[in-house]
């Protein structure tokens, strides 16, 4: 008896198989997302995710709800314009580290900071696996990438450090070990309302670590099994990830604030009074 | 006159700008003629100089630019410097006489001067000096019908500051029908 | 489909290009304006961030012209009409997403007033030098809509042109004003709501399941869904099938970006727009766009006034380019002038469309200020002969 995969009404089955590898975290990832979208009550036809480009990029194209895959580093600032316009929808992003913190870093900060109502979620893998292991922001110092033939000597960002001091009211991190606390995360946030920043730090078997010699898939889930900590509430200053040592896991920020439709809105009725035309977004 | 062309200079914040607004409007909306305003933009436009032009017409403006001005309104020394050696030589000259000292005049032209600053500080605000200048403008050039004028500062200055700008403008419209009789007396 | 008359602001108006254009844009019921401050066409989205909470809407003002022009792309596909502004170095930088919105079909419109370049080049000053970077400043193979005003009263007019196209053909629309146009002050017209024709988004009226996002019309246009109507869709920047999904093949290719090409080309001659003017037996046509079509119309006068027959072809919509008339009126005229504030851009096409059958002029200018029309003035009198 031919069994269907429990996310596959979430899936769009005509495009599988996926073009991730054996043993990568993105696809786990992205079943995590639709295990926490399938367990909401949220009506699903009002959900539209949007990737950029990358591995995880790909994410949009499998997933079977309104999806956008569009320009490298741009999902931020479409998702913004698909919210705005209309508030109606609850919009994911889901990317990888390259497109979201290099090329889209301005976005980022910028969509963070106005706390835009969306779910940011970050497949973390320490490099551009896509093009085939080049250095990115978040590789680790010393690690080796193929623009880095000698090791990374550039220092990396801390990703949830970034998300909380860009103004993010919720800042989680978890490793694609950690499936059912990831889940409960992606569902948490499905509920909240605001910037939520979600990193994931995902295995890259094939290209990373590969040329950093850390054995296969199964090496690197035992890696996160033995070295991952968690730590909620964590002073994110001090999660920054060093290479092959201690990955500081959990929920460090989980805040209220008003998101910039709601801060325009109240300002709005409070400075123009009856002038003011609410927007709703249409239909 | 099928076409008239017009040039304002002063220093920013005179209210040039607004002044060449005022009469392109009353043109185009209140007397169902044709109008087109320019004005010089960027950074030598705040503070320094700064210039607007005007072309009024009885048919469709398609050339929009001032290229020889029949009439030059001028608020500052430097825009009397740079503009007047434009001015057609048989125009008409319109200074604000205490910011601008004038050398003779050229031609057929007419000049007519008028202290526009002191009127508006004895107004309450120095700020109408424009709207005096535009007043005398009005009645010296004839060129845009005073109510068409009227109506479009109404429609142009801030709320709240109509009353002033239309006294101020009365004030140098008036003067400048004196100085039309001053001048016809002159002329014998 | 008549203008919502939320946003249309009926009556005279004593109004620049910028602020007109803002008005067209409200008239054609756009609801969402993504931006970044740039000189000389900051006047359209100060005007839009003013009107816009009073009419109901968005502008955001972004981080950057990268972040505004994909901003409105995802506005559109929430089925809201949107625009963005800007003049050159923004341009140069909303090129990506150009592509894009011309691969997902987008509806959108573009604004660019265009100043002297190259960089910074002249912020406050006009050129009209953006012209061949509308057509190809995006990598890959397309054809646009541009569609260039000479007037604050055009400006409103054709913005309304511009949303009414993208709605039409599913394409980006660039409306290319200059320094001058979005500068200079005139009277605008802004007719009663029920006087404005706007062209409504094109919907499928198939159900989810039955739907496939990319499956063309008869005019090669496929009809749009927007998110949140269960549709369930799917759009991509890479080359895509009918369904939407990616396919890294050569015959995709072939009939994806032959589609979008022959989308317009096919169509062109219900987009192209252009006005004559003593066409018949002239022996020298000046062919201009823009601002530079007024300066050009002084040159016109004087010459004629010397005997010369001069006529006048002014390119309303640029691109697509009136191949077909240029070429017929190239067996009529002696030469074509064309004046532009460039070193040349539009004239080539004229040259191309000629091709050797009548003489082509260029009348180059730099930009900083329009022509003087006496250059202009010579030319076709050495054209003339």
């Amino acid at each position: 008896m031919k069994k269907e995969h429990p996310g596959a009404p979430l899936l769009r089955m005509d495009r599988i198989p996926h073009i991730w590898c054996p043993t990568c975290g993105i696809g786990t990832t992205l079943n995590c997302l639709i295990s926490a979208l399938s367990a909401s009550k949220l009506d699903l036809d009002k959900v539209s995710v949007v990737s950029g480009i990358g591995c995880t990029g790909r994410g949009a194209g499998y997933i079977k709800l309104d999806s956008f895959h569009v320009t490298h580093g741009r999902a931020i600032p479409f998702a913004t314009g698909l919210k705005l316009a209309n508030p109606k929808l609850k919009v994911i992003v889901f990317s990888g580290d390259g497109d979201i913190i290099a090329i889209g870093g301005n976005h980022f900060i910028h969509a963070a900071r106005r706390n835009i109502d969306i779910v940011v979620i970050c497949v973390n893998n320490f490099n551009y696996a896509m093009t085939g292991g080049q250095v990115g922001p978040t590789t680790p110092l010393t690690a080796n990438a193929t623009t880095m033939p000698f090791g990374n000597y550039e220092k990396p960002f801390n990703l949830p450090y970034l998300a909380e001091s860009s103004g993010a009211v919720y800042v989680t991190r978890w490793t694609a070990l950690h499936i059912r606390r990831l889940t409960g995360a992606i569902s948490e946030t499905l509920n909240k309302k605001g910037f939520s920043f979600i990193e994931v730090i995902s295995p890259c078997s094939t290209i990373y670590a590969r040329r950093n010699k850390l054995g296969d898939g199964l090496s690197l889930m035992k890696f996160y099994h033995d070295n991952s900590e968690i730590k909620h509430g964590a002073n994110t200053r001090d999660v920054n990830i060093e290479f092959q040592k201690k990955i500081v896991v959990g929920k460090f920020v989980d805040i209220e604030k008003p998101t910039f439709l709601e801060a325009r809105d109240e300002h709005y009725r409070r400075v123009l009074g009856e002038k003011y035309q609410p927007y709703g977004g249409i239909g | 006159m099928s076409r008239t062309e017009i040039k304002i200079g002063g220093f920013g914040g005179q209210g040039v700008i607004l002044t060449a607004l005022i009469i392109g409007k009353a043109a185009s909306l209140f007397e169902g003629r044709e109008s087109t305003m320019t004005q010089s933009f960027g950074p030598e436009a705040r503070g320094g100089a700064c210039s607007a032009q005007i072309v009024v017409s009885d048919m469709k403006v398609r050339y929009p630019y001032v290229t020889v001005p029949n009439v030059l309104v001028v608020m500052s020394q430097e825009a009397y410097t740079r503009f007047e050696p434009q001015l057609d030589e048989n125009g008409i000259l319109l200074i604000e006489e205490d910011l601008v000292k004038s050398g003779p005049t050229r031609g057929k032209i007419r000049a007519f001067s008028i202290p526009a600053t002191r009127f508006a500080e004895e107004l309450g605000r120095k700020i109408v000096l424009n709207i005096v200048m535009l007043g005398f403008f009005t009645s010296v050039t004839k060129l845009v019908d005073a109510d068409a004028v009227r109506k479009a500062i109404r429609d142009t200055v801030p709320k709240g500051t109509e009353e002033l700008n239309l006294k101020a403008f009365e004030k140098g419209y008036e003067y400048g029908l004196n100085k039309l009789k001053e001048e016809k007396k002159k002329l014998g | 489909m008549k203008a919502d008359p939320k946003g249309v602001l009926t009556g005279s108006h004593y109004l620049d290009g910028d602020h007109a254009c803002c008005e067209g844009a409200l008239a054609a019921g756009c609801r969402f304006v993504a931006g970044y401050p740039i000189t000389p066409s900051t006047e359209v989205v100060e005007r839009f961030s003013a009107r816009i909470p009073r009419v109901g809407g968005i502008f955001i003002q972004m981080e950057d012209e990268l972040s505004s022009s994909i901003a409105i792309l995802g506005a559109s596909w929430a089925g809201v009409k949107s625009m963005t502004v800007t003049s050159g170095p923004g341009f140069s930088l909303m090129m990506e997403h150009i592509g894009l919105a011309v691969m997902l079909e987008t509806p959108c419109v573009y604004v660019d007033v265009q100043r002297g370049g190259p960089s910074t080049g002249l912020p406050t000053l006009p050129s009209q030098a953006d012209m061949m970077q509308a057509r190809w400043g995006s990598h890959g193979d397309y054809e646009v809509i541009a569609i260039s005003p000479s007037s604050p009263q055009e400006c409103f007019d054709m913005t309304i042109d511009a949303f009414n196209l993208s709605e039409q053909y599913r394409t980006p629309v660039f409306l290319m004003m200059d320094e001058c146009v979005g500068h200079m002050t005139e009277k605008v017209v802004i007719p009663p709501a029920d006087k404005i024709e706007v062209t409504p988004r094109r919907y499928t009226k198939l159900p989810p399941g039955k739907y496939l996002p990319y499956k063309p019309d008869r005019d090669l246009v496929p009809p749009i869904v927007k998110a949140g109507d269960g549709y369930r869709f799917h759009v991509t920047g890479l080359t895509h099938n009918e369904k939407g999904y990616p396919v890294m093949s050569a015959d995709c290719q072939e009939t994806l970006v032959h589609r979008l090409v022959d989308k317009i080309r096919v169509n062109a001659k219900k987009i192209i727009r252009y006005e004559e003017e003593k066409i018949n037996g002239a022996d020298v046509i000046v062919v201009s766009y823009g601002i530079t079509a007024r300066v050009a119309q002084q040159a016109i006068e004087l010459a004629r006034k010397d005997g010369v027959k001069v006529g006048s072809l002014r390119l309303v919509v640029v691109w697509p380019f009136p191949e077909k008339r240029i070429r017929e009126l190239a067996g009529k005229t002696k030469a074509f002038v064309v004046p532009e504030m460039n070193y040349g851009q539009i004239v080539f096409e004229v040259e191309r469309c000629a091709a050797g059958r009548a003489a082509t002029f260029l009348v180059p200018h730099g930009g900083g200020t329009t022509h003087n029309p006496e250059d202009i003035y010579k030319k076709i009198m050495e054209a003339a002969g």
